[in-house]
């Protein structure tokens, strides 16, 4: 068998250890899904009515701000689910079997393609679930089947990326703790950008920073796709962000493996 | 000549901390002949578990050549993986996944085809008295059965060398033994065997050659009776029915060789012997010739416990706690 193919079991085999501890322990799992989904609600419920009234254009009110919200709550949601996987990398680097893994002959990235990998599927499934209860109380996207595909890709993508991201925060984290705290910025990155407020009503500097940092132009993108709003250069901006996250954190992650 | 399983030659290891370097391993020789039980035996901190994670490509020497399985370590790490397995002190097995599930993730990993890695986990599972617990996750497991999954895990892709760092600390008798009696059939199947030891009862009972480490320098090597004859306190104890027999008894052995601690209250006699066959028949012999009744005779040979502690020096500070 050749390198790749060997690569490509033994990660496959990595993935399938992943997921089945996933489900041997699914609190984990539930509070990833169940987290970003009280934040909508809170959000549409609590703060949508003024909220909406201040997006400007169309009608307002609650209706308006549940189509508004959800991009920014889907890449909460991912980034929450970040902090789970690098407290899960952290946790699995401190047991015996990592050490066994180390003296196998098996790729050895294959340990971390099997977080990534587990981990995005996990959060993908949040995802749907998130946009299954959306669609519940009243997000009414007007996207054809391509633009709901470009959406799910370009969400996928930044998954990926965030995923490897959060697995490198974890390998270098000295400990579960410390992992768990490592990706709380990204939480707050939704915030800062217009996931929650368009960006035009904020103060000047923390307007400039809400604009271009990477978030912004991602979920701007997926509205777009999604309900119909100018998307502008947003696209390839976002691609250009995730695919710079994605292959500089994987780079990072592999070397600080193969360091310890 | 047998072929070496391993062979090293000046293992140099240092970690750089706050107080400077600090060296661990310093010019480590080692030659293990295939099919043999190799015991590296020291003090916690002698550099033990760091020889096995050189040894087993964790991590790298600072300086020395070292062939494992026949290949050298620095440039066919990747093959020395392919011929070794290691159990290492802290458990390594799946606590999420079942016992099962850990030994079919091996076979996967060693990339037996399905339908063997699954007749290897059940065979492995009734070897090693884990049938009913297979179906349960590791995490709900004692000890011993840890410790048992783990080595079944080792085995799972039959490797030619076996490193095990410490396999018995922390289990209680019941379950060492257990685990000295899988670790002896694995060497009658022509397995190398590598193990780390703190216990002197067990290099003693397993290891074909004792290698003593302490403070990163091996201070001595050989099989566990060439250990012993390096160092004195071999005697012959003997005990008698009065007083009047010891007196003579004193007396014949005192004047041939100007030694003899005798301790009246219990009626024994200490003869210094090296505990040999001969040396006792000439012994019990002289005493024969005398009429001299003896009444209870003991042999004592020096064992490995002495000369740890005598070749550590850490006699004193141990006698001091």
């Amino acid at each position: 068998m050749s390198t790749l193919t060997l690569a490509a079991r033994d990660s496959s085999t990595m993935v399938r250890r992943q997921l089945r501890r996933l489900l041997r322990y699914p609190s984990m799992t539930v509070q990833l899904v169940v987290t970003p989904v009280i934040l909508l609600l809170l959000f549409v419920y609590v703060f949508g009515g003024t909220l909406g009234d201040g997006l400007g254009g169309g009608p307002g009110g609650r209706d308006a701000y549940v189509n508004y919200v959800v991009p920014g709550i889907l890449l909460m949601a991912a980034a929450t689910a970040a902090t789970g996987t690098a407290v899960m990398v952290a946790t699995d680097m401190t047991e015996g079997i990592i050490a066994r893994f180390r003296t196998m002959r098996i790729s050895r990235a294959s340990v971390l393609t099997g977080h990534v990998v587990g981990s995005v599927i996990q959060q993908l499934l949040g995802m749907a679930v998130l946009i299954g209860i959306a669609l519940a109380i009243g997000f009414r996207p007007n996207a054809t089947p391509v633009e709901w595909l470009a959406a799910a890709g370009l969400l996928t993508f930044f998954v990926v990326a965030i995923t490897w991201l959060a697995v490198a925060l974890g390998l270098k984290s000295p400990t579960p703790e410390a992992a768990s705290n490592a990706p709380i910025p990204l939480v707050f990155l939704p915030f800062l950008g217009s996931g929650f407020v368009p960006t035009d009503s904020m103060p000047t500097v923390l307007r400039w920073f809400a604009e271009y940092q990477p978030l912004t132009p991602i979920m701007e993108t997926v509205r777009g796709l999604l309900l119909g709003t100018p998307i502008g250069n947003s696209a390839a901006i976002a691609t250009a962000w995730c695919a710079a996250i994605a292959a500089a954190s994987y780079l990072w992650a592999k070397s600080t493996f193969n360091k310890a | 000549m047998t072929n070496l399983a391993i062979a090293a030659n000046g293992l140099r290891k240092s970690y750089r901390d706050k107080d400077g370097d600090k060296v661990v391993l310093d010019g480590v020789d080692l030659a293990v002949p295939e099919g043999t039980i190799f015991s590296l035996l020291g003090p916690n901190g002698a550099g033990k578990t760091t020889t096995v994670q050189i040894l087993s490509t964790l991590i790298r020497a600072d300086g020395g050549q070292v062939q494992v399985a026949g290949y050298d370590l620095n440039r066919q790490a990747d093959d020395v993986r392919g011929a070794i397995g290691v159990t290492g002190q802290y458990s390594a097995v799946d606590k999420l996944l079942t016992g099962e599930e850990n030994l079919l993730l091996m076979a996967d990993l060693k990339h037996l085809p399905k339908r063997e890695g699954k007749r290897r986990a059940k065979e492995l599972l009734e070897k090693f008295d884990l049938v009913e617990a297979g179906g349960k996750p590791a995490a709900t497991y004692s000890g011993g059965m840890r410790r048992r999954l783990d080595l079944a895990m080792t085995l799972v892709g039959d490797p030619r060398l076996i490193f095990l760092d410490e396999p018995t600390t922390g289990l209680d008798p019941r379950s060492r033994r257990s685990m000295w009696g899988i670790v002896r059939d694995l060497v009658k199947n022509g397995v190398t065997i590598f193990l780390t030891t703190q216990y002197l009862e067990e290099a003693d009972e397993l290891a074909d050659r004792i290698a003593l480490l302490d403070h990163g320098r091996l201070i001595a090597e050989g099989t566990a009776e060439e250990l012993k004859r390096l160092i004195p306190g071999g005697h012959i104890e003997l005990t008698f029915a009065d007083t009047h027999l010891l007196e003579a008894a004193r007396h014949l052995v005192g004047a041939g060789t100007g030694a003899g601690a005798a301790a009246p209250e219990a009626l024994t006699l200490q003869v210094p012997s090296d505990g040999s066959v001969g040396a006792v028949r000439e012994l019990l012999a002289l005493l024969d010739e005398r009429s001299i009744d003896v009444a209870e005779m003991r042999v004592h040979t020096p064992d490995l416990d002495d000369v740890f502690l005598t070749l550590t020096g850490r006699q004193q500070k141990e006698s001091l706690r």
